[in-house]
């Protein structure tokens, strides 16, 4: 079943002078068909000002398509009477952890949301409880939250939106701010979530590696879909991603640089293991 | 040009419940046009560290010398100091506020005294350097993308003419394209103008890739310093510290391990491939 999809969907920012005439138009998303299946993972990769964010900011109903048509779990974006629902099934974590915190103790954090919404404290708390386990800041929950590093931050903030029990989470850039292990801690509470409570996962990002696991990885350009398939399907594809403003994961690359000086290696190589077995086969 | 820490420490919030020691015991000598990398974990010191370079903060004990002369003499020119060290924030972008990008690429070297004509040449420099197309001069900074943006922040710090350029974290944010392109500029700027880099940094394979020497940062204190091929041996202990060392280096080691004659020390694509194409072929 499909809990994102979207169909010729076209999203214009218009800008207007001090008269209200329309002074420039840009196109953002230019018809643009995407399914996604619920229970996955998927990434989208695309340059600055491809058209990413605009994408994922429908998803929450952040913005409203100009024209086609989006559904979340089944209810179109366009009708207002759908807004808050689709919100609550999905939540949206964003880049700068500083921006999307409110709360001065974490556990106060994370039950903003439900609190909002009308949920009994009890429920709240377990809420809260079950959250911060699943990303592993538990422990953290008394904390303050300025004190926390940069992945812990990420980590709540995703806590926050868990603590909503969305079906979807939408990640815009969440690691672009992150040391290499505030970005690996992200992204193993974000598996994590998508493999143990089948929580849908729309990551956005400018990290190559980090789509290596994806189910599938959708590649925007000039608003767009440009390309679509599986990591290994999107990464044989070099010389195009690079026409996209994007490269492939380093290891990748260091194996398309070699199959081209001629040795035998098989396409779309993803991970480190993958370029030593098959290297090893050749020696 | 030199820039020498001697024995530098420096303590937050001192005195306090809130006492933290930020840097300890730091001894660094940066030398004439080098093209150096800072990395370490978030809190580890790197941008206090970068602050102390240009005067921002003030050590807590210890000495730093510029071209000789103790920074923190009474009689030393700070200001001179912080046109000849420039800086560039995270996120530079942010700061960009005039009207036109002419205007605020020429506002720093205007504060320094020039006349108008000077300054606007100086900018007119800079913004060639940087790459960015004329037509866009006169526009608002506002409407650019976030790579030109960030490549009129640098064109500011530019105009200063200064002698080394500090830049804390100039790809965050960016794709990989526009990445490639900071990148390339700033080794540019190393190359062509002969300005010292210092380029704090989260991204290994870039460090690896573009500069000269290494230098790690961990709780406070330097923990390696040295060039990229000798820190990148330490990556289990960089591991430790919370940072990692290029994909690469991991694979040439699982190399070495299998039997494949490798050199362990190839930091970059370009090197793991002349390394693996020597062993196999």
């Amino acid at each position: 079943m499909s809990i994102v999809k979207a169909k010729e969907l076209v999203h214009e920012y218009i800008r207007r002078d001090e008269e209200g005439n329309v002074e420039m138009i840009q196109t953002a998303l230019d018809h643009v068909n995407i399914d996604i299946e619920e229970g996955s993972f998927v990434a989208v990769l695309g340059h600055n000002g491809s058209g990413k964010s605009t994408f994922a900011k429908h998803v929450n109903v952040l913005l409203k398509p100009t024209e086609g048509t989006m559904w979340v779990d089944g209810k179109d974006i366009s009708n207002p009477i759908f807004t808050y629902p689709i919100r609550r099934e999905a939540g949206m974590v964003f880049q700068n952890p500083d921006n999307q915190i409110v709360a001065s103790v974490v556990e106060e954090d994370v039950g903003f949301g439900p609190e909002n919404i009308g949920v009994e404290p009890d429920e709240i708390w377990r809420r809260v409880e079950e959250s911060l386990k699943s990303v592993g800041m538990l422990k953290y929950r008394n904390h303050s939250p300025n004190k926390l590093s940069g992945g812990q931050k990420q980590r709540v903030a995703i806590a926050g939106v868990m603590a909503m029990q969305p079906k979807c989470i939408i990640l815009d850039e969440p690691t672009a701010m992150l040391d290499p292990n505030g970005r690996k801690e992200v992204l193993e509470a974000v598996h994590e979530l998508n493999r143990k409570k089948g929580v849908t996962v729309i990551l956005i990002t400018h990290y190559m590696e980090e789509v290596v696991d994806a189910d599938r990885v959708f590649v925007m350009d000039s608003g767009k879909v440009v390309m679509d398939g599986t990591p290994r399907e999107i990464f044989t594809r070099v010389e195009e991603l690079k026409e996209h403003r994007l490269d492939v994961p380093q290891i990748t690359l260091l194996a398309y640089e070699l199959k081209k000086s001629g040795l035998d290696i098989p396409d779309g190589i993803l991970t480190r293991e993958e370029l030593t077995e098959a290297l090893c086969r050749l020696s | 040009m030199s820039i020498i820490l001697d024995h530098v420490n420096y303590t937050y919030s001192s005195g306090t419940a809130y006492e933290i020691q930020a840097l300890k015991d730091i001894n660094i000598q940066i030398e004439d046009g080098q093209f150096i990398g800072i990395i370490g974990h978030t809190g580890s010191g790197k941008s206090t560290l970068i602050q102390h370079m240009n005067g921002l903060v003030k050590a807590t004990s210890g000495a730093i010398y510029f071209n000789g002369q103790d920074i923190y003499d009474e009689d030393f020119d700070l200001r001179n100091l912080r046109t000849k060290v420039g800086l560039v924030f995270q996120y530079p972008e942010h700061q960009l506020f005039e009207t036109t990008i002419f205007d605020d690429v020429s506002f720093g070297p205007k504060n320094q005294g020039l006349t108008k004509d000077e300054a606007g040449l100086r900018a007119f420099e800079a913004l060639k350097m940087v790459g960015l197309d004329e037509s866009l001069y006169y526009q608002s900074p506002f409407d650019l993308s976030g790579g030109q943006k960030r490549r009129v922040a640098i064109a500011g710090v530019l105009a200063m003419r200064p002698e080394m350029i500090i830049l804390d974290e100039p790809t965050a944010g960016l794709d990989p394209k526009g990445r490639d392109e900071i990148l390339d500029l700033i080794s540019k700027m190393h190359d062509e103008k002969n300005i010292t880099i210092v380029l704090v940094s989260h991204s290994m394979e870039d460090v690896a890739k573009y500069v000269q020497r290494i230098i790690v940062m961990n709780d406070g204190s330097v923990m390696f310093d040295d060039c990229p091929s000798e820190v990148f041996k330490h990556y289990k202990e960089l591991e430790a510290a919370g940072l990692a060392a290029p994909q690469v280096t991991y694979l040439m080691h699982e190399l070495k391990e299998r039997g494949i004659d490798v050199d362990t020390e190839a930091t970059t694509v370009e090197e793991a491939k002349r390394s693996i194409l020597k062993a196999l072929c």
